[in-house]
């Protein structure tokens, strides 16, 4: 483990930045939380965590695929991709952190998706425990720590430190180039810090979310409760809860006319929509109520199902702060609780 | 650069036959004069003009044809009407293959074969009937029961009178919804006809066809001794990636694209009715 004077952070994201780009999360003009590059006097951010998930450095909101020119009766493909250059994401929470691992199940099986698999490659992620987890976080449900977060280099901010371990290769690339800024340090030293994150985790109020029975094998039990139309009564089939949230990746693939050309995109969608599923002959998911199972199925069934167990959320408490209507994966897995107990 | 599954290749249209008023098949091969990719039978292929859209569609044809693939396409939304108004020549662009394919190299090795397809439902069996059709020696008898609304709207009309009728070693029994003029054959709904047809249980059957029909054909089969485990049947829901990751083709945990689109009956009764 290694530790720098908090004081000289910015030292330290100008060393990252000489090397290679570097994201961190700050507030912007308008006062929100988000990645931005890292420019000269550029603070961290004082909230928990950014409004967006950081989904965005792996799988972008939009992204080309291929081109096309089109001439008379022939068709000409341009594979456009251009080489990623190397970036630092800095101060990613234990949640968003576990979420890439998450994406990486579905984008990184056969066969891989070589755009996200490109981004991943070049992207070092370095994260940040948590010391004021919120009333909205529920990570700890998932087996996640919040005082010892995932990623290629973790870091803390304990008294007037900052302290840093490398956790995988390109974490200790990361920090061997920034050795000369930092000092030795004893995993003793944050002891203390993790300690007192995990105690208010432990004591929030959705810590203890019961996930128990929400496996492949209740998976029409739970999909046939007579609980879900209440429960989506008031969805406004907005998507928004799809957007902030860092494991949904579900895609639409969607061509757009330069007027020189065709550029094919994808750019996120959401199962909240009614075109999701529309096809010219009908629609699978016909009601919103239909629509709203499926999210919520998906990450708490479907996805462990195909992934040992794992569930397809991370506890971030995004989607618990930004529903409109207050409805949330908490209320939906309390709500189902009773059906597989 | 590695292969991207979502950079297709090209295709061009080679020959364009009208099967039905709103039926078209279309043999496509690459630039190259040969065929894209080889498929097994019930594999899909994704095909799409740029700028118009992509599609998933069965491959119609038989993996037996070494010389082109072709897709017969019912006109029913925006890219299929422009595939439908194209000419021979028009470049387009196929990735695939996609999906499970029907067993027919294991569960249905060896076995008798009985065929039920409705419309269009014919597109995805055409290619298992000429594969088994091609490789005879490896198969029991079959069968193959096709119904439409009308004589016109029989899809592959001339193959099945030229070939499959020609063909001793395969019986065939026709059907359309309503009497016509020039029509002498069965006259009735497909899941009824299978219900007057000679049959032993030893069959495996592979129906596909518009969703009330595959219903009331499974049940019919059911009621006459059929077990949910002989029964398979090919399923479309809406695609765009072709390889399970954008999420929205699925049925409970299983992707059609990727975990279909062929699934046993017995399979389907597993997952949740949505579809």
């Amino acid at each position: 483990m290694k530790k720098l004077p908090v004081s000289k952070i910015q030292e330290l994201f100008a060393a990252i930045r000489a090397q290679q780009t570097l994201y961190i999360p700050t507030d912007d003009a308008s006062g929100q939380a988000r990645y931005l590059p890292w420019q000269e006097g550029m603070e961290l951010t004082h909230a928990l965590n950014t409004v967006r998930s950081a989904k965005d450095f792996f799988f972008p909101q939009t992204e080309n695929l291929v081109e096309f020119k089109l001439k008379g009766k022939e068709i000409e493909i341009i594979d456009s991709r251009t080489e990623q250059d190397d970036f630092v994401i800095f101060g990613v929470r234990a949640c968003d952190a576990r979420s890439f691992t998450i994406l990486d199940k579905v984008f990184l099986i056969d066969p891989i998706d070589t755009y996200y698999k490109n981004r991943r490659e070049h992207g070092t992620v370095v994260t940040l425990a948590c010391t004021q987890p919120e009333e909205t976080c529920f990570c700890t449900t998932f087996g996640i720590d919040p005082a010892d977060p995932e990623g290629d280099a973790a870091c803390w901010i304990a008294g007037d430190s900052l302290y840093l371990k490398a956790r995988t290769e390109k974490g200790e690339k990361l920090l061997s180039a920034l050795d000369n800024l930092l000092a030795d340090a004893d995993e003793g030293e944050i002891a203390a810090q993790q300690k007192a994150t995990r105690d208010i985790a432990q004591k929030l109020p959705f810590a203890k979310l019961n996930l128990a029975g929400f496996n492949g094998e209740n998976l029409n039990k739970l999909f046939d409760s007579k609980k879900w139309p209440e429960l989506s009564e008031a969805c406004l089939g907005c998507g928004t809860c799809t957007f902030v949230c860092p494991t949904c990746q579900c895609y639409d693939i969607r061509d757009f006319d330069t007027g020189h050309g065709v550029k094919r995109f994808r750019c996120w969608d959401s199962c909240m929509y009614s075109d999701f599923t529309l096809m010219a002959h009908g629609n699978s998911r016909n009601s919103q109520v239909e629509r709203f199972r499926q999210r919520f199925m998906h990450k708490l069934v479907y996805f462990p199902a195909n992934n040992e167990g794992e569930y397809g959320c991370v506890g971030c408490g995004r989607c618990l702060a930004k529903c409109p209507i207050s409805m949330n994966i908490v209320k939906v897995a309390k709500a189902l609780e009773g059906e597989v107990q | 650069m590695m292969q991207e599954t979502l950079i297709p290749k090209l295709g061009v249209v080679t020959d364009i036959r009208i099967d039905t008023p709103d039926v078209k098949t279309f043999r496509v091969v690459g630039l190259d004069g040969k065929k894209v990719f080889d498929h097994m039978p019930g594999q899909c292929a994704m095909l799409s003009i740029p700028g118009v859209g992509e599609a998933m569609f069965s491959i119609t044809s038989s993996p037996t044809n070494t010389e082109f693939m072709e897709f017969s396409i019912k006109k029913c939304g925006c890219l299929t009407n422009w595939l439908h108004a194209m000419d021979v020549g028009q470049q387009i662009t196929i990735r695939g293959p996609y999906g499970r394919p029907f067993p027919v190299e294991t569960e249905l090795k060896g076995k008798n074969l009985f065929f039920i397809a409705g419309g269009i439902g014919l597109a995805p069996l055409r290619s298992v009937i000429n594969y088994v059709r091609d490789n005879r020696q490896n198969y029991g008898k079959i069968k193959i029961l096709y119904g439409s609304r009308s004589k016109q709207d029989l899809v592959d009309y001339h193959e099945i009178l030229d070939e499959w009728m020609a063909d001793d070693n395969v019986e065939v029994y026709l059907t359309i919804d309503r009497p016509q003029d020039d029509w002498d054959g069965h006259v009735g709904f497909v899941p009824n006809y299978v219900k007057e047809i000679d049959l032993d249980l030893d069959y495996n059957v592979l129906v596909c066809g518009p969703p009330v029909m595959i219903k009331f054909t499974l049940a019919n089969l059911k009621e006459l001794g059929f077990q949910e485990t002989q029964v398979y049947t090919t399923m479309e829901l809406r695609m765009k990636c072709g390889v399970g990751k954008c999420g929205r083709c699925n049925i409970g945990n299983k992707y059609v694209c990727k975990d279909g689109p062929v699934f046993r009956f017995d399979e389907l009764d597993q997952l949740p009715n949505e579809y």
